[in-house]
This record gives C-alpha cells, sequence and structure tokens, in this order.
C-alpha cells in the first residue's frame, strides 16, 4: 500500500472552522452567512472528494499534526473506511444547510448564527473523526464532537431542552471519560501504540479476559452509537430544532459513534484476534438485543420524532452487528450501512421537520390523510422507509442482504433470525404512516373533496427530494462505495 | 559569569524597593514601576530558559562566594520551566488585575503592588535557589507577603482567614526547618547539591529518615495536600481577586515543584523508592486527596471556593504522580505543575472578570453570562474542558501520563481516582456552564439585579424569545446586552487561553526537551 | 529502667525542645484566645530556634570569635582548631528565622488589631458566631 503525504485532511477539517469567525461577523446579514455556509460546504466536500481516487487506487493518504508521544501522535490518515464515512457526512451536510435555512427562517427561530457555528464546528469534528489515523486523534475529535453539539440540543433554551442536553452530556461525556479514556490508555500501556493498523494492535499479547473487558468497555463507552442501556440520551435529544436532529442524529453523532466501534473493532483488536477469542458473539448478542427491544420501543411512539428516534438506535445496532460478524460480508453489510442508513434516515427526518413546518403536526396520529396534501413529502417518506427496512430499490437493501450473507458466512445463522424479525417490525412501524397518510381519514380532514396540495417551501422539500432519490441511486451505483470499503478493511 | 538569575531575582525585589518610594511621591508611579520590574524578570526567565536548553545548567554564586560555603541559585531544566510559568503569569495577572485592583483596594493600591513584587520575589526565589536554608527563608517571605495580601481582600472574613493561614503556614514551614536542621547535622552542609552527594553514604539513618518525613510534611502544609489543605479555600475565597488569581495558580504548584526537586535531586529517587517503603501509602493519600477534593467541589455555591477545591484535588494528582515511583507517573506530575499552573491561572482570571462586572461570583449571580460576557465565558469553558481532560487541551495530556504510569505502577486506584474526579468535574463545570448558558439557576425567569444589564430577552417556555431577540453573539437588540470585561483583563485571558491549547499540542516537545533530560 | 536515663539525659536538648514545640502546638490548637495562639506560635518557633542553637555546641569549645583575627596577621600564623570553637553557622541562620518570626508574629498581630476593630473580641467561638451572623443575616 502506499503511503501518500498530503495536507487535504487537515484543509478540509480546517475550512468549516475557519468559516465560523466570517458567519459570526456577518450575522447581520443572514444571506451573506448561508453563502458562506453554502461555500465552506462545497469547498469542504471538493477536497474529501478529491483524495477519492489515490484511495481508490490503494495507497493511504497521511498527515501527521503533532507528536505527543511514540505511536500516540494527532495525525491523519484516510482509507476506504474514512473516506466513505467522510463523503456521506460532507454530502449530506451541504443538503442540510440547505434544509435548514428553511426550517429556521419558517420557524423564525432565534441565534441562527449560534446554530450554524457550531453546527459548522460539529461537521468539522466530524471529519476529523472520519480521517483519523490513531485512536487518540478519534478520541479528540470524538470529544470535540459531543461538546460541540451540546448548544446545538439545548438551541431551545427551555426547561425540557435544558434537562435533555443535560442527560445528552452525562451519557456522552461519562462513558466517553470513564470508558473509553482509561480503555484506551490501557491499550497503549500494554502496546505502546495507538495507531489503527489491520492486524490489530495487540499482536497476540491480550488474554481473553482482558479482551472481553476492553472490548466492553469501547462498545458501550462510545454511548453515540446508542447501543443500550446508554441510548436515553438519543431520544432525548429530539428536542433540538429538527435540523440538529437531521444531521446529527441521523448522520454525524451517531455515525461517529458506530465508526468508533467499527474502527476500534477492525483497527485496534484486528478480526483475527476478535474471532480467536470468540468474541463477537458477545457483541452480537448486545447488538441484537439493541435491535429488538429498540423496535419494540419504537412501535409504541406516537411522537414522529420520537419513533425514528429508536428506530435510530435500532439500525445504528445493525452497524455494530455486521462488525461484530467479522465475516467479510457482514463487514461490508455493516459498514455500507453507514453510507444507506444515512441518507434512508435523513430523509425520513427531513420529512418529519417539512410536515412540522408546514402543518405544526408532531404526532403520528395527527398526519392520517396528510399525505393527500403534501405528496411529495410523503413519497419520499416511503422512500425513505423503504431505504431503513431494506427493501428493493432502495440501498438499504444491500446493506441488509450483505448482513444476511454475512451471518451465514459467520456461521451464525440463528443471528439470521434478528435480522429478518426486525425487518418485519421496521415494517410495521414505518408502513402503516405511509399507507394512513394517503388513504387514512384524518380527524380533521377537511372534505372528501379534492384536497389542496400545501408542501412546505422549496428549501424544505428539494433536499428530501435529493436524498430520497440518492436511496434509490445507491441501489443501482454502489460500487464506488463497496470498492472503498473493501480496500479500508482488507476484505 | 551568566547574570540572568540575579536579574530574574532582583529586578522585583529593586522593582518593590521603588515601587514603595514611588508611593510616597506620586500614587500612579507605583504600578508602571511594578510592570516594568515584572517585564525584565519575565525576560530574564525566559532567556535563562533557552539558555538552559541550549547549554545545560545555569549556576550564579551570590557574591561570588563559592557553594557550600555560599548560596548558589542553580537553574536546571526543571526550575527554568517553573520560572517561566511564575514570571509569565505574574507578569500576565499585573497588567489583568490593574482595574480589579482599583475596585477592591483603590487607596492601597501601592502597597498591594509593593507586597506583590516582594510575593514574586519569594517565589522566583524559592525556585531558583539551590540552598536549603535559602529555600526556607524564600519560603517565609512569600508567605509573609501573601498573609497581607489575602488580609487586603473580604473586609470581614479575609483578617481571619489570613490569620487561620499563619497559624497552619508557620507550622509547616517550621516543620520544614526542622528538617533541615536534622539534614545539617547528619550533613554539615546546607547546598542542595552537596547534601545529595554526601547522602548518597548514609541511606539507613533514622536522622535522614526524620529529616525527610519534616521536610516533606512541611511541604505538604504548604501545598495544601488534604486533610492539611484547611487553610485554602477560606484563604483563597476572600483574597482580593488580583491576589488570588497569581496565588492559587503559583503558590501551591512552587510547592509541588519544592517537593519533586527534594524528592529527585536532595534525596534521591533511589532513597525514596527503595530504602523507604512510604510510597504505597502515599499514593493512597494522594487518591483520598482527589476524591475529596472533587466532592467537595461539587457542594459548593460559589465560583471561587469550588475552584479553591479543585486546586486540592489538583494537587492529588501531582503528589501521587510523583510518588508512583515511575518516569512516566513523575513526568506526569510535572507537566501537571506546568499545565495546572495555566488552567487555574485561565480560571481566576475568568472569575476575576466575572467579579469585576457583577461584584460576587456566587451560583445565584451567573445567570446569563454567556450573552453578557461571551470572552470571558470562552477563556473559562476553555479553563474548565481543560481541567476535564478534554484534548487537545493540556489538562488531557498530564492525565495521560499520570494514568500511564498508574498502570505501570500498578496503581488502579490512582488511575480510577484520576478518571472519577475527570467526571466529577465536568459534573462541576457543566453545572456552572449551564447556569451561564440558561439564563437562571433554576428554570424560572433570569433574576433582574443592581449593576447587571439584564439580556433583553424573557425565556418562554416554548422556547421562541420573539422574532427579532437572538441569544446569539451579535444578533439584533442583543449586541446592546454585552457587558463584557474591560480589554486588559480579557487580553490576558486570550493569551493564557492560547497557551493552554498550545501547552497541549506541544505537550509531546515540552515532554521531550524538558521533562525527560531533567529525569535522566 | 537504667538505660533509658543516659539517653533521656544525653539528648535533653532533644527532648526539650521537643516539649516546647508541644507547647507551643497546643496553645495554637487548643487555645480560644487569639493572642494566647498567637504566644503559642511564638513559643513553637522559638523552640526549633533553640533546638538550631544547641546543635552547634561542642563539649569545651568556646565562643568562635578569633583572637586579634580581624586585620592582623595572627589568624594566619596561628593554628586553628574548628574543635574549640563551637558552629557559628546555626546561630547565624536562627538570626534569620528569628526576623522571621518576628515578622511573622507583626503580621498575625496587625490581624488580631484589625478583628478586634471589626468584631470588638479575640475570642475565637465568639468570633465565629459574628462572623456567621454578619455574613448570614
Amino acid at each position: 500500500m502506499e503511503i501518500l503525504i498530503s495536507i487535504k485532511p487537515l484543509l478540509t477539517v480546517l475550512v468549516p472552522l475557519l468559516v465560523i469567525p466570517i458567519l459570526v461577523s456577518s450575522s447581520q446579514k443572514p444571506n451573506v452567512r448561508e453563502a458562506w455556509i453554502f461555500g465552506a460546504g462545497f469547498v469542504m466536500f471538493l477536497l474529501a472528494a478529491s483524495m477519492v481516487p489515490a484511495v481508490l487506487s490503494g495507497s493511504k493518504i497521511v498527515f501527521t499534526l503533532f507528536a505527543l508521544a511514540p505511536g500516540a501522535d494527532i495525525a491523519f490518515a484516510v482509507d476506504g473506511l474514512g473516506m466513505l464515512f467522510a463523503l456521506v457526512a460532507g454530502s449530506l451536510y451541504i443538503v442540510t444547510s440547505l434544509y435548514s435555512i428553511g426550517y429556521m427562517r419558517g420557524l423564525k427561530e432565534h441565534g441562527q448564527t449560534r446554530f450554524v457555528s457550531f453546527f459548522a464546528l460539529a461537521i468539522s469534528a466530524t471529519m476529523g473523526a472520519a480521517f483519523s489515523a490513531n485512536l487518540l486523534t478519534l478520541y479528540l475529535f470524538y470529544e470535540i464532537l459531543s461538546l460541540a453539539t451540546y448548544p446545538l440540543v439545548a438551541h431551545h433554551e427551555d426547561a425540557k431542552s435544558r434537562i435533555s442536553a443535560r442527560r445528552y452530556l452525562v451519557f456522552i461525556l461519562g462513558t466517553s471519560i470513564g470508558l473509553v479514556l482509561p480503555a484506551m490508555i490501557y491499550c497503549y500501556h500494554v502496546t505502546g501504540t495507538l495507531a489503527f493498523s489491520t492486524a490489530g494492535i495487540f499482536a497476540g499479547e491480550l488474554s481473553k479476559p482482558a479482551a472481553t473487558v476492553l472490548l466492553l468497555m469501547f462498545v458501550f463507552g462510545f454511548a453515540k452509537a446508542g447501543i443500550m442501556p446508554f441510548h436515553s440520551w438519543l431520544p432525548a435529544a429530539m428536542v433540538a430544532p429538527t435540523p440538529v436532529s437531521a444531521l446529527l442524529h441521523a448522520v454525524a453523532v451517531v455515525k461517529v459513534g458506530v465508526f468508533s466501534i467499527v474502527r476500534v473493532i477492525t483497527g485496534i483488536f484486528g478480526v483475527d484476534l476478535l474471532a480467536h477469542f470468540n468474541l463477537g458473539v458477545v457483541v452480537m448478542a448486545i447488538a441484537s438485543f439493541t435491535i429488538i427491544v429498540s423496535s419494540c420501543i419504537a412501535l409504541s411512539q406516537d411522537e414522529l420524532k420520537r419513533r425514528l428516534a429508536f428506530s435510530t438506535i435500532s439500525q445504528l445496532s445493525y452497524i455494530v452487528f455486521g462488525a461484530a460478524l467479522l465475516s467479510p460480508s457482514g463487514l461490508l453489510g455493516g459498514v455500507i450501512h453507514i453510507l444507506m442508513h444515512a441518507f434512508g434516515k435523513i430523509t425520513l427526518f427531513f420529512c418529519a421537520g417539512a410536515i412540522f413546518v408546514a402543518t405544526g403536526k408532531k404526532y403520528i396520529s395527527q398526519m392520517a390523510g396528510l399525505g393527500r396534501q403534501m405528496p411529495i413529502t410523503f413519497a419520499a417518506f416511503f422512500i425513505g422507509s423503504l431505504g431503513v427496512i431494506g427493501l428493493p430499490p432502495t440501498g438499504g437493501f444491500y446493506s441488509k442482504w450483505n448482513l444476511i450473507l454475512g451471518t451465514l458466512e459467520a456461521g451464525q445463522a440463528i443471528f439470521m433470525v434478528v435480522l429478518l424479525v426486525s425487518s418485519f417490525l421496521n415494517a410495521f412501524y414505518f408502513l402503516p404512516i405511509v399507507f394512513q397518510a394517503f388513504f387514512g381519514k384524518g380527524k380533521d380532514d377537511i372534505s372528501d373533496g379534492p384536497v389542496k396540495i400545501q408542501e412546505a417551501n422549496l428549501c424544505l422539500v428539494a433536499p428530501l427530494v435529493i436524498t430520497a432519490l440518492a436511496s434509490i441511486g445507491l441501489f443501482f451505483f454502489p460500487q464506488m462505495f463497496v470498492d472503498l470499503i473493501v480496500l479500508g478493511l482488507n476484505l | 559569569m551568566n547574570n540572568m538569575p540575579a536579574i530574574l531575582v532582583l529586578a522585583p525585589l529593586f522593582g518593590a524597593f521603588f515601587a514603595g518610594l514611588a508611593a510616597w511621591m506620586q500614587k500612579q508611579i507605583s504600578y508602571p514601576i511594578a510592570l516594568a520590574a515584572m517585564a525584565l524578570s519575565c525576560f530574564a526567565a525566559v532567556s535563562l530558559l533557552t539558555d538552559v536548553i541550549m547549554s545545560g545548567t545555569v549556576e550564579y554564586r551570590m557574591a561570588g562566594w563559592a557553594p557550600p560555603m555560599g548560596i548558589a541559585l542553580r537553574i536546571d531544566l526543571l526550575n527554568a520551566m517553573v520560572l517561566v510559568l511564575i514570571s509569565g503569569i505574574a507578569f500576565l495577572n499585573l497588567v489583568a488585575s490593574v482595574k480589579n485592583v482599583e475596585q477592591e483596594i483603590p487607596d492601597r493600591a501601592p502597597s498591594f503592588y509593593v507586597m506583590y513584587l516582594l510575593f514574586v520575589v519569594g517565589l522566583l526565589g524559592v525556585t531558583a535557589t539551590g540552598d536549603l536554608f535559602n529555600l526556607y527563608v524564600l519560603i517565609e517571605i512569600t508567605s509573609l507577603t501573601s498573609y497581607t495580601l489575602i488580609a487586603l481582600g473580604d473586609k470581614d472574613r479575609a483578617p481571619l482567614a489570613a490569620l487561620n493561614y499563619i497559624f497552619i503556614g508557620v507550622i509547616g514551614a517550621s516543620f520544614y526547618l526542622l528538617g533541615v536542621g536534622y539534614l545539617y547535622i547528619t550533613t554539615g552542609s546546607l547546598n542542595m547539591a552537596d547534601v545529595a552527594g554526601i547522602l548518597t553514604g548514609i541511606h539507613g539513618s533514622t536522622a535522614v529518615l526524620t529529616a525527610f518525613i519534616l521536610c516533606i510534611l512541611g511541604v505538604w502544609i504548604k501545598m495544601a495536600l488534604f486533610p492539611l489543605h484547611v487553610w485554602l479555600p477560606n484563604a483563597y475565597a476572600f483574597a482580593p481577586v488580583g491576589f488570588a488569581r497569581v496565588v492559587a495558580p503559583l503558590m501551591t504548584k512552587v510547592m509541588v515543584y519544592v517537593m519533586v526537586r527534594l524528592m529527585v535531586t536532595v534525596f534521591g529517587l533511589e532513597y525514596i523508592f527503595e530504602t523507604l517503603h512510604l510510597a504505597d501509602t502515599v499514593v493512597w493519600l494522594a487518591v483520598i486527596a482527589i476524591l475529596a477534593g472533587a466532592f467537595t467541589a461539587l457542594f459548593q455555591t460559589d465560583l471561587k471556593k469550588m475552584l479553591a477545591y479543585i486546586i486540592v484535588c489538583e494537587i492529588g494528582y501531582m503528589v501521587g504522580g510523583a510518588w508512583l515511583g515511575n518516569s512516566l507517573g513523575m513526568t506526569g506530575a510535572i507537566l501537571h505543575i506546568l499545565n495546572d499552573g495555566l488552567m487555574t491561572f485561565a480560571l481566576f482570571l475568568a472569575v476575576g472578570n466575572i467579579i469585576y462586572m457583577r461584584k460576587q461570583a456566587g451560583f445565584s449571580h451567573l445567570s446569563g453570562l454567556f450573552a453578557a460576557m461571551p470572552w470571558t465565558m470562552a477563556g473559562f469553558v476553555l479553563a474548565g474542558l481543560s481541567i476535564i481532560g478534554v484534548p487537545p487541551f493540556c489538562g488531557f495530556f498530564s492525565k495521560w501520563y499520570l494514568v500511564l504510569g498508574a498502570f505501570e505502577a500498578g496503581a488502579y486506584h490512582f488511575a480510577a481516582a484520576l478518571i472519577i474526579s475527570s467526571l466529577v468535574c465536568a459534573v462541576l463545570f457543566f453545572k456552572v456552564f449551564e447556569i451561564c448558558f440558561f439564563g437562571s439557576a433554576d428554570t424560572t425567569p433570569a433574576l433582574h439585579g443592581p449593576g447587571m444589564q439584564q439580556p433583553s430577552h424573557d425565556i418562554h417556555a416554548d422556547g421562541h424569545a420573539g422574532a427579532a431577540a437572538d441569544a446569539g453573539a451579535g444578533d439584533h437588540p442583543r449586541t446592546a446586552v454585552m457587558a463584557e470585561a474591560p480589554v486588559s483583563m480579557l487580553a490576558a485571558l486570550g493569551l493564557v487561553s492560547m497557551a493552554i491549547i498550545a501547552a497541549g499540542v506541544y505537550a509531546g516537545t515540552i515532554v521531550d526537551t524538558i521533562i525527560l533530560p531533567f529525569l535522566q | 529502667m537504667s538505660d533509658i536515663l543516659p539517653l533521656i539525659v544525653a539528648k535533653y536538648n532533644y527532648w526539650l525542645y521537643i516539649i516546647l514545640m508541644m507547647i507551643g502546638l497546643y496553645a495554637m490548637i487548643a487555645k480560644n484566645n487569639l493572642m494566647k495562639k498567637l504566644v503559642g506560635m511564638n513559643i513553637f518557633q522559638t523552640a526549633i530556634i533553640l533546638f538550631y542553637v544547641s546543635i552547634g555546641y561542642k563539649q569545651g569549645a568556646t565562643l568562635p570569635i578569633i583572637q586579634g583575627g580581624h586585620g592582623g596577621h595572627s589568624a594566619r600564623d596561628a593554628v586553628i582548631h574548628a574543635a574549640d570553637y563551637i558552629n557559628p553557622l546555626p546561630h547565624v541562620l536562627m538570626l534569620t528565622a528569628i526576623v522571621v518570626s518576628v515578622a511573622t508574629f507583626g503580621v498575625a498581630m496587625a490581624l488580631c488589631v484589625r478583628i478586634y476593630q471589626r468584631y470588638q473580641t479575640l475570642e475565637e467561638d465568639e468570633l465565629r458566631m459574628r462572623v456567621s451572623e454578619k455574613n448570614n443575616p
């Protein structure tokens, strides 16, 4: 594998950061401010995309920032896995920026400059996490992300936000400082390095009990992955404005969590070590529990965003599940689900926000018949649901298929049941919404005649159409991303 | 001969003298003289650091007398770093605290500056000296000036706090003096390097053991190691802001430096860890200190007291790290001297700004601070995150070394205490952030207090604060509301914040250039 | 018993200073009146000073002043045995320590004056009451 040294990863991380002072100073001129956000988003995405050819040809782009101790420095290394995540986050940032303009202006929200500034900081931290070369750098950006998203969660500044933001912080900061930090330092203590490498860093020096404890500390410590019982911050964080929920809790924050777990499994422990100790089953069991239980809870939620939140918790554990399968298809399925789920879920959140802006409705029981009023929105919702359930013609099918193959490859056919059951549950809690919206009769249905089509404004509808179409597109053209993953994980 | 060590210590001394004289003639001159003296001292410290890094230990003989007869100032890598810290913080604090001094002690400002300079002389001397008795004298100079400076604070409670501090401080210094006496009896010399050489032959002696215990006990009392810390919270909470800002980061850290110096240079690590068997007990003591400090801080309702207990907790880190018995732990402890000095200074700078604008720092007075004083709060948040141990700020990296050292020494209880205290500090600071962010100590609308410029928003339950109002920095009517501290204070806070970040990302460089060569 | 006695007698200076220190410490901690605490502090410090002075003593030695040594040539001609003169260094050190002790005492007394002006009492328990009254009305 060729190693290229380039400053591009650093620049990608810096672009949103550098734009923040400009955003703050143009707070009086909202249009200028939004223009700068888009500019930064495009530049960042282009920078990231420009590294794709190199990564696809098998090289790794590295850049070391600061050396702390031998083997533990702050450095970037762009491989297939990180590239995938960066592309997802970068592209969805642009779409979400468009969406949040529509949303915030539509609701005349306060504190927009603070909002976009911390948003930019959050995306910068996400890119940093994607490009991290070692566990220390990953931890650094993980923490920065936690802190950057706190003001976003607490945006509304009322009592509910205060409590939710507090819970957010307690779960996320508490687990990362209390579990990940000691585990990370212990790894360094035993091996003298923290850099991700395909064969893991332990070189056989770890005993099974130590490996089990460390693995569990990491899996539960990265609470952003929403593994039960450290999941309750996710539904609580739904008090934030929908763009926050969309980008951060469908794409950036939660994906950093699962991304970190995948990195630890593949880059720190190594697939072989975990297979040798048979620890994959442990993680799969934990993930399966979360998958099933949160799907059940999702069924009982009437508030749309909360249902989506529990669905997210469930889907995230698919990714962890896939990684824990330790088989090539399983890993491929799990990691590509990062991509597929991101597009699918963000569509769903966009729809939820559009519904709220257009009609003020938050509860599913109120949404009967709404599909006739907002056909585009609910069509997109339907496509997004298919993506999450895992049915063709959406990309979600591709990842589900590979996960199922993965269970067979790993000889864990029993766990395939988990996947099938949860797919059923997913269908159960998404499809009725769409059905009722198009064919149901609402309590406040105006008349039986033709209903006036009244979508939310264009800034809100365009993004959800884009992401819905992208979900379909990913079904037909997943190849580049598959290549990235295969190269990145040496599958 | 390199005269920098002399300039370093004598510049503030003469500055104090001239500032005192000038106060008789024209009160306003005392501040510029003090500033000039501190600047000179700062320059000398930096030049010493570069000298030591490039050419090795600098020795300066007072009046040309050769040790062990004469008193020598001995600057090696360790104290060069601490000297830069001391003079830098003292200088920046002078710049930042001018307005605080005007506000709190307007009629006694010249005396304040004179005492301040003498305090700095004491600190610099303690760090630079190579003679054991000289160390005692300088410790006492530091203590005496700090007693008087503390008493200049809160009119009701400061004199009593200072008096209690005197009693405990005298006990501490006297124990140290007694220890030096025993050392003199056994070795016949007072020069540190000399004593070290002679002590290598007499490790088994009870007199040396007594000397060690007495010296260390005295230093522990002075650095406020739990349970010998009782003087600290009151003394620092009731001192005038201009002084609290410099004594909190420096005094206890300089005492930690003295402990490290005694351990490494005078008695020798071999003696401490192989002949004596105290290390395990001391690490346990440190664990208790860390947990006690952190949990007591949780129950405070005043910012200054909360920070004072955090200092007690941080001292536990350094004592534990030094006594772990491996170079990682000692590295962590020494790095933490630098880092904790910077972080505590930044925190007290921010608190001083808050006190300047709001006259008080109790939790009930902190509402709406993010909107009213965004720059101060930015600095406060940064320093708070550093104390919690979030990378890339410096606090994370000293914790890194300390935990690594704990793992290597098998002291898992120490590692656990470090992690638990990080979590407790996270709770502490986010509690304060919440109060400042949400505009009230609980969810009731913000209080309207005298002298506070109240943000023009009302916090409605649904969070929509009106079409035009904005909680961000400078959107619409909110700009009129920013009641920030003067630029001199903000500039100092900004510089220190940058130093915290720099000390973090360059932690590796600092360890490699200064600490590891020192420990060789 | 008989072998402890020589031990005590031989090191009587140490025992004396320990006793004095304990008296001082007791006064600092247990006494209620601030002035008495100050006196205790002074006793404490004096004990240490006496200890230092005592360690310079040599049996059969005289004051450390060389006859006619100042300016003249007799110092260079005469042979000086250190054993004939008590060690002057601890005395010199203690001059400094005495100054420190006096200065500390002065500062402490000034503080006591301040406290008395404010609270009209120097008894610690009363002070504690009056301070908390003033601050939690």
